[in-house]
């Protein structure tokens, strides 16, 4: 469903280029549950932004679901993201003015791709029903972001992208989250790759891969 | 002090991050500054000058004993009541003509003059004698030289063929005064031995009651605090400092939204630095200092920017001045130190006021952050039913100061109040139209648009509030300028129906002139005119003689009248009121009121009032016979002719040949009218430059906002364009919610404009000038300004737009994934 060919980012960062991928390949299929680590700086999350299309790479190709997403223009990069990818970040990045239940409902209606029962079903599963009516701003930090993984899996997408989604929450609540995210991915069937820097909650999902300066280990 | 320093050092670190807040303070506090002080200036140059017109030689400024029927009186009085213990000097006032421009002309006698007489001309020991000693000396305004393009030195002859003594500059004057010793000037004026007045000294003596020395001949007028050219411009001058209040006003706004702006986004670094161990009272201490520096900073600038402002207009207000009242300004701008230091001091009041919500905040801050007791909505909701509340109790003070108020002052209390409460409300009714469309909204992106404007209209409100005021004044300034130009070319069609207008340079001249017109065949009619000048509680009047002639009776514009109005002006013991005096005096039809003439009091019932509109005096018209048997003194030299209209270019020049009249005192209809007009436009060329700049203050204020809320909106917009919504079109509906919010406040401001306009004319101009226009609305206008609102909203979000449509993908990727 994913697959990454010899794929390279170089960053200038004051004055110098800094290589950020020299050469990534990865392949993910429908339903796996992948993990990617990594220190800090070694370009996990370079890896996910080019792989959602929020960056161009310098080299190498990212093909999802066979279309060449480097390939695409910046419109249709926006429309992959609107159709067939959920992303989920650490910080929740959810609508402000908009409330619970129209945040959740928000992807899936610009995608054209809103379905009542399943999201009734994400309500439940994720037990935002008494928080439809409230704005971000009122929910506590894991109530955020069981809102932004309603919002990202409420139009069915083929890839679920999250960026250390558990990182602004504590043990606990993380692992709720997690635990939620997992059930639902299966549900969906989509894939799903997760970036951490927690080896025990990678340790949860099917298969965890390393990167160090650059490449995968 | 280095404590001070570091705190201030790190408080002046944000500005270097966000020049762009820094520069929109800055404009508002230059542009309030700029715009207050320019009017300020325009204003004290004006006042100067009536001061300086005021105190020549006495003027309304000295206590004087006059002639208790208004004329002259002999001489021999000075001499006995000098003898009497009285300090009084004499002065003679009358008017000459040099080539073709009427000057006033003072006669003084320098040796007793009072030291009292305010800034009057000194004339030194080494003076005296020159200006005493023959051929003695005429003393002239620097400006009046110029204009009469004469040297020093130079004796230029009056009208009637007498030379005046060699002119000698004196900067103290005001242009249109000559001043000559008191005998040079009986000589000049044919008043051998009169005198018009004499100044009283403050010198505290033993004094004869003055009864006993002048029996009933004279009486003592009191000094007045204010002239009478201050009192007929106090409502020119006053229209112009509302327009500068109201610059300044709009400009505060920006200053505010900046301000707030900062304040929200160094909320981490103040709780810092109290956490490091920086007190509240210090904090605070040291933004007040940063703020006054700041303030000085753009007070010096906006003062620069303000006499540039001031000197621009200056051209048109002094036209204005003269055209309506006509008071010499000079075209010199000079300016005082005073009014330096009260623009400094204006703009860092400015800079506090607009910063004290935030100030109070930061003295209240909490070092650490609580979480959000309201979600936006409630906290929105909450200041919402605040404003409103605060709205309709200023839209209530409006009301009652409506009702209650009798002062021009009050009438632009009315006209503040109306335009704060409809400021005030604009919030609340916006975010009831924009949560009306959420509702009727269809789709998410449609839900979010109108969802997100809703949140943004607290950081938007304030450039919007401004928006509304600037167009509703623009609205309302501009429906009664262009109702007040329609009534005028109507009016003056029926005030000037006689087809040319003679002015003759004396009595006998006008004799001349009468006896060769009534050889013309091509004259129909020669309508002798006559006008004085009286007192009617305290205020001067004109009283115009006019013929009896259909000329006025058909065209005499005419408010109302009784049956016959004209007829009853014969017996010359009625007359016809101009409408400002009648509301002045509380008079109506069938009312009397009393004329202070040479033989006594004249008794005049009001047949009639008519509109007269632009002349700051009342006026008084009654039959010409009836004005000559009561001031038999004032010469008839005005006239007015009924010619064929094809006759009347051969009969001006053939006037210009014969009597050497040129085009002051000789003018056609069509000539006459251009000229009246262009006055009038003249008038309002300052309140539309004023009226233009606060509405591009209104676009700067817009402008700014929606540059400083570009940067804190990235963070909402970054995740719809990472969920898939291009940049292009994350621009395309930024603007569309710019042009939206922008086209309900501007649809909001016309009613609001038209309320302004009904306040002007009914209430303002009436309060000032005493008449009232008819109520006109022109929707052509009110389209062309929707048209310029909307261009400057486009223009004001472009910008913003533009740079989120360029935006990087790196940038916003940085604020979606990690920088909140």
């Amino acid at each position: 469903m994913l697959s990454v060919r010899s794929l390279a980012k170089t960053y200038r960062s004051a004055g110098e280029d800094v290589v950020v991928l020299r050469g990534v390949n990865l392949d993910i299929t429908a339903g796996e549950r992948v993990a990617l680590t990594g220190e800090s700086g070694s370009g996990k999350s370079t890896l996910l932004h080019l792989i959602a299309g929020l960056d161009r790479p310098d080299g190498g190709e990212i093909r999802l679901a066979n279309i060449a997403v480097s390939d695409l223009s910046d419109a249709g990069r926006a429309e992959l993201r609107r159709d067939r990818l959920g992303l989920v970040f650490q910080q929740f990045n959810l609508i402000p003015s908009l409330s619970v239940g129209d945040n959740l409902k928000f992807q899936s209606r610009i995608a054209g791709r809103h379905d009542a029962a399943w999201h009734a079903e994400l309500v439940e599963r994720l037990g935002l029903g008494a928080l439809l009516k409230r704005y971000p701003e009122q929910l506590s930090g894991g109530q955020q972001q069981r809102v932004a993984i309603g919002r990202a899996l409420a139009v069915k997408p083929l890839l679920l992208l999250a960026d250390e989604p558990t990182g602004n929450l504590d043990e606990a609540t993380a692992d709720d989250v997690l635990a939620l995210t997992r059930d639902l991915v299966t549900r969906t069937g989509c894939g799903f790759l997760m970036v951490t820097h927690s080896a025990r909650l990678a340790a949860t999902l099917d298969r965890q891969i390393h990167l160090h300066a650059g490449l995968i280990a | 002090m280095s404590r001070i320093l570091w705190i201030l050092a790190v408080l002046l670190s944000h500005w270097r991050r966000h020049p762009m807040q820094l520069a929109t303070l800055l404009i508002g506090l230059i542009s309030a500054t700029a715009l207050w002080s320019g009017v300020q200036a325009l204003n004290a140059q004006a006042r100067d000058s009536y001061d300086r017109a005021a105190a020549t030689f006495g003027g309304a400024r000295t206590a004087v004993l006059v002639a208790r029927n208004g004329g002259t009186f002999p001489q021999k009085l000075f001499a006995e009541l000098r003898r009497a213990g009285w300090p009084v000097s004499p002065v003679l006032e009358g008017r000459v003509q040099i080539d073709g421009r009427s000057f006033r002309l003072l006669g003084i006698e320098p040796i007793t003059i009072p030291v009292e007489v305010g800034n009057a001309p000194a004339i030194g020991r080494a003076g005296l004698q020159a200006f005493l000693t023959p051929p003695g000396e005429t003393l002239v305004a620097p400006d009046a030289l110029t204009d009469l393009n004469l040297p020093e030195g130079a004796t230029p002859p009056t009208s009637d063929g007498t030379s005046l003594p060699p002119l000698r500059a004196q900067a103290q004057l005001v242009p249109g005064v000559l001043v000559v010793d008191i005998g040079m000037a009986q000589r000049l004026l044919n008043r051998p031995d009169q005198i018009s007045r004499l100044l009283i000294g403050k010198t505290t003596g033993k004094r004869a009651p003055l009864e006993g020395v002048a029996g009933d001949q004279l009486r003592l007028v009191q000094p007045d605090a204010e002239s009478d050219l201050e009192r007929l411009t106090d409502s020119f001058h006053l229209n112009l400092t509302a327009f500068g209040l109201l610059s300044f006003v709009v400009g505060l706004f920006i200053v505010n939204s900046a301000i707030g702006l900062a304040f929200e986004q160094r909320l981490p670094m103040l709780r810092t630095l109290r956490a490091c161990g920086v007190s509240a009272r210090m904090l605070n201490a040291v933004l007040v200092v940063e703020l006054v520096s700041l303030a000085l900073v753009a007070g010096l600038v906006g003062l620069v920017c303000g006499y540039l402002i001031a000197a621009a207009l200056l051209p048109d207000v002094a036209a204005s001045l003269r055209g309506l009242y006509g008071a010499q300004i000079p075209g010199q701008l000079t300016l005082k130190p005073e009014w330096w230091l009260a623009g400094i001091v204006i703009s860092i009041a400015g800079a506090l006021a607009a910063a004290t919500t935030s100030l109070a905040k930061a003295i209240r801050l909490p070092i650490l952050a609580a979480a959000q007791p309201y979600a936006w909505q409630q906290a929105q909701h909450r200041w919402l039913i605040l404003q409103s509340a605060l709205a309709l109790a200023v839209l209530a003070a409006a009301g009652l100061i409506l009702w209650y108020g009798e002062s021009l002052v009050s009438g632009f209390a009315v006209l503040a109040a109306l335009l704060l409460g409809a400021a005030l409300i604009l919030p609340a009714i916006l975010e009831r139209v924009l949560s009306f469309g959420q509702r009727q909204a269809d789709g998410a992106l449609a839900g979010w648009f109108w969802a997100d404007s809703r949140q943004q209209l607290s950081g938007l409100s304030l450039a919007l509030m401004a928006l509304l005021l600037a167009l509703a004044v623009n609205v309302g300034v501009g429906t009664m300028v262009e109702t007040f130009s329609r009534t005028f070319v109507t009016w003056l069609d029926g005030r000037l129906a006689a087809d040319v207008y003679v002015n003759a340079s004396d009595a006998a001249q006008a004799t001349e002139i009468k006896a060769w017109l009534r050889e013309r065949p091509e004259v129909a009619a020669v309508l002798p005119g006559g006008r004085a000048e009286v007192q009617i509680a305290g205020a001067p009047i004109e009283i115009l003689g006019m013929a009896d002639h259909a000329t006025y009776r058909d065209h005499w514009p005419l408010l109302e009248s009784t049956a016959n109005a004209w007829k009853r002006l014969r017996p010359g013991d009625a007359g016809l009121i101009s409408e400002q005096l009648a509301r002045r005096l509380k008079l109506g039809i069938g009312d009397s009121v009393e004329v202070t003439a040479a033989g006594g009091n004249w008794a005049l019932e009001i047949v009639g009032i008519y509109a007269d509109y632009g002349n700051p005096k009342g006026q008084i018209a009654v039959n010409i016979a009836a004005f000559t048997r009561r001031f038999p003194d004032v010469p008839l030299t005005r006239m007015g002719l009924r010619v064929w209209p094809a006759a009347v270019p051969a009969l001006i020049s053939a006037l210009q040949e014969k009597f050497g009249l040129d085009g002051r005192n000789l003018m056609d209809q069509v000539t006459l009218k251009a000229e009246s007009t262009r006055i009038f436009n003249k008038t309002f060329a300052v309140t539309a430059a004023l009226n233009a700049f606060t509405l591009g203050v209104a676009g700067i204020a817009l402008l700014t906002s929606l540059l400083t809320l570009s940067n804190s909106r990235l963070p909402q917009l970054a995740p719809l364009w990472a969920i898939g919504i291009t940049r292009k079109r994350l621009a395309a509906i930024e603007l569309l919610k710019t042009l939206s919010v922008a086209l309900i406040t501007t649809l909001l401001a016309l009613p609001l404009g038209l309320l302004v306009a009904w306040c002007l004319i009914a209430v303002v101009n009436v309060k000032a000038f005493g008449w009232r226009l008819p109520f006109h609305v022109f929707p052509l206008q009110l389209l062309q300004l929707l048209g310029v609102a909307m261009a400057a909203s486009l223009l004001a979000a472009l910008l913003p737009v533009i740079k989120l449509a360029r935006m990087q993908p790196a940038r916003l990727i940085k604020i979606f994934a990690d920088e909140r």
